[in-house]
């Protein structure tokens, strides 16, 4: 039985390679006169019956998207361990992302926590030092949010100039999901805060024990401890069983499979807030404790991986748009490397520090074009150009690369990173 | 239960909390008891850090560079190390103490990490004398070159955010976009198949 299955299978594949041939030659004109074969013949999937039910538990994507994955640049980094992939924003749309393609950084691999061994303890200028079990954490009031995650250094490979050819590259160290927990400030009053409490220390419990300082005022204000995404437990990659979210921060920050919060009177100065994610001036001095992620757009579709093939005619310009300082209130787009500028379509829900999805539908009359998008948000701030960020930091400050990103569109419709004057 | 509102959770022992809250603050707040020499540092070194970091905190390929870099932070590559730009050295008895050797933390002693900071400090000549002992009582009187290197937050005061301005819709700038810089040139990219850059 076995056996007949997969040599349908095989019959089925062939098929099909047979079919998208016989329909490439209708749709260049010759056998149109018969008609599409993707109509006239039956299909194998018309014919044959499909998986039951029995056979996909967990689901996957269809054989067809096996493209849209992750990828990582082994070059940017010593090791695959301590390390970053990217999100294949061009293959996305709408503003969540599935959680098998949210984009990993990690600095000592994917823990592999059993969640009944795992404890979340709050200890320093508290009342009384406490130890959570995920148990204990799943009796908190829950709340539901959807935020982005951008890590620190998304597009900073881009600082010098134009460097990596696709947006899963420049932009893909993001991803949005829907996020379940319980705010940091309930779990805070628990142990009671004392008077003198000004910072936060949050640390993971992986082999690099991540520590990031943060101001109090931020975790009673809107810090979430989350054990899901999208609806299901987080993945392994993402802090299984327990992260902490810091809604519009830099993503080093959300202190993956989170063990304790230390509260305290000063900042620790860890190396992950001194040594890294501080960002170095032109003039020798760094900034330090850069945590929001100003405002950020970047065209998706078309883009390097995603070139035009349809040739002239209607055209879909598609992209995301996102703000530390809320929610998206605008984006405008050019097409001719920022001479002039149309309001773009905002499409989706918009939530404050989410992914917001953007369109500009458009004729293309088959000539050259340079795409750029420029976001702004609630709060009024305008996405500056990359030359206006270098004006004010140089080229050395790795992190916080919210430029506007061009794309050169060919005559052809294949599509280039570049940048222009 | 006597704790909080909605009484969830326990009391934490002492044990627990000294076995987690290993953190060390510049002030020095955290730091354990114990000392460590430059000269005992030095063998610690060479067998647990230098094939990733280097005899000198050089670096192997792309792993950290520990010592060195004066004066680079200007430049064009700047060279950013614990003597070049780090502020604090309790980041580096931190840091070490708690994610180091890389695929084996938490191994070293409380005594093997002060030796160990030594070292650094002496790779990076902070201190010059092979027989200085670093330890809990002198720790925060040692300072790091570029401890006031670093500034606030103040990117909202950037002119491109302090402005505010209406951004422009029309005709906002002259000729025609010409391109300055290709990613496509640099060929950099792994779906380009170029998989021998260092």
């Amino acid at each position: 039985m076995t056996e007949m299955k997969s040599s349908r299978r095989s019959f089925l594949k062939g098929g099909l390679t047979a079919g998208a041939a016989a329909a490439a030659a209708a749709v260049s004109g010759r056998a149109m006169a018969e008609g599409d074969p993707a109509i006239t013949e039956v299909q194998d999937w018309n014919r044959y019956l499909g998986d039951g039910v029995d056979a996909r538990p967990y689901g996957h994507p269809s054989q067809y998207e096996s493209h849209v994955v992750r990828q990582d640049v082994p070059w940017l980094t010593a090791d695959p361990i301590s390390s970053v992939n990217f999100t294949p924003l061009h293959e996305l749309d709408g503003i969540i992302t599935p959680n098998g393609l949210c984009f990993e950084r990690h600095h000592a691999g994917i823990a592999d926590i059993d969640p009944a061994q795992h404890r979340l303890m709050i200890n320093g200028l508290v009342e009384t030092p406490l130890v959570f079990t995920m148990g204990d954490l799943m009796r908190f009031p829950r709340e539901n949010h959807v935020y982005f995650l951008e890590c620190a250094a998304n597009s900073g490979m881009e600082w010098r100039g134009a460097q990596l050819n696709g947006c899963q590259y420049t932009h893909g160290m993001v991803h949005c999901v829907m996020y379940t927990g319980v705010r940091l400030k309930h779990l805070l009053r628990e142990a009671g805060v004392k008077e003198s409490a000004k910072w936060l220390l949050a640390e993971g419990a992986d082999a690099s024990a991540m520590t990031r300082s943060l101001p109090l005022e931020k975790g009673l204000e809107d810090c979430l401890v989350a054990w899901k995404m999208n609806g299901e437990a987080l993945r392994p990659e993402q802090g299984y069983p327990l992260r902490l979210v810091l809604p519009g921060w830099e993503g080093n920050m959300w202190v993956k499979w989170l063990r304790r919060i230390e509260v305290g009177d000063k900042p620790w100065h860890q190396r992950e807030e001194t040594s890294k994610y501080t960002d170095l001036l032109a003039n020798g001095k760094a900034r330090r404790f850069t945590w929001v992620m100003d405002v950020k757009s970047v065209i998706t579709s078309p883009s390097p991986q995603a070139p035009i093939t349809h040739g002239k005619g209607r055209a879909v310009l598609t992209g995301l748009a996102w703000s530390g300082n809320g929610a998206i209130s605008r984006v405008d787009v050019s097409l001719d490397g920022g001479r002039n500028w149309t309001t773009a379509r905002l499409d989706g829900p918009s939530f404050s520090k989410a992914l917001h999805r953007f369109y500009h539908e458009f004729d293309w009359d088959g000539s050259e074009l340079f795409l750029q998008s420029r976001a702004i948000d609630e709060k009024g701030f305008v996405q500056p150009t990359k030359n206006e960020l270098r004006a004010a930091r140089g080229e050395n400050s790795i992190y916080h690369n919210n430029g506007i990103q061009t794309w050169h569109v060919a005559k052809d419709g294949a599509v280039e990173n570049v940048e222009i004057s | 239960p006597t704790h909080g509102v909605l009484h969830l959770g326990r009391p934490a022992t002492e044990q627990e909390i000294t076995a987690w809250d290993i953190d060390v603050r510049p002030d020095g707040l955290g730091l354990p008891e114990g000392s460590g020499t430059v000269m005992e540092g030095e063998p610690l070194y060479t067998e647990r850090c230098a094939s990733c970091h280097g005899d000198f905190g050089e670096a192997i390929g792309r792993w950290p560079v520990l010592a060195g870099g004066f004066d680079t932070l200007t430049r064009e590559r700047p060279v950013k190390t614990i003597g070049s730009y780090w502020p604090y050295l309790s980041t580096v008895y931190d840091y070490i103490r708690r994610a180091m050797p890389f695929g084996d933390a938490r191994s070293l002693t409380d005594d093997e990490v002060y030796a160990l900071t030594a070292y650094v400090l002496y790779l990076n000549d902070v201190v010059t004398d092979q027989e200085f002992e670093l330890s809990k009582e002198n720790f925060t009187s040692i300072e790091l070159p570029n401890e006031d290197g670093f500034v606030v937050d103040d990117r909202l005061s950037e002119p491109h955010y302090a402005e505010a301005a209406d951004p422009c819709m029309r005709n906002c700038k002259p000729g025609k976009a010409k391109i300055t810089m290709h990613a496509a040139v640099l060929d950099v990219t792994p779906e380009d198949g170029n998989e021998d850059e260092a």
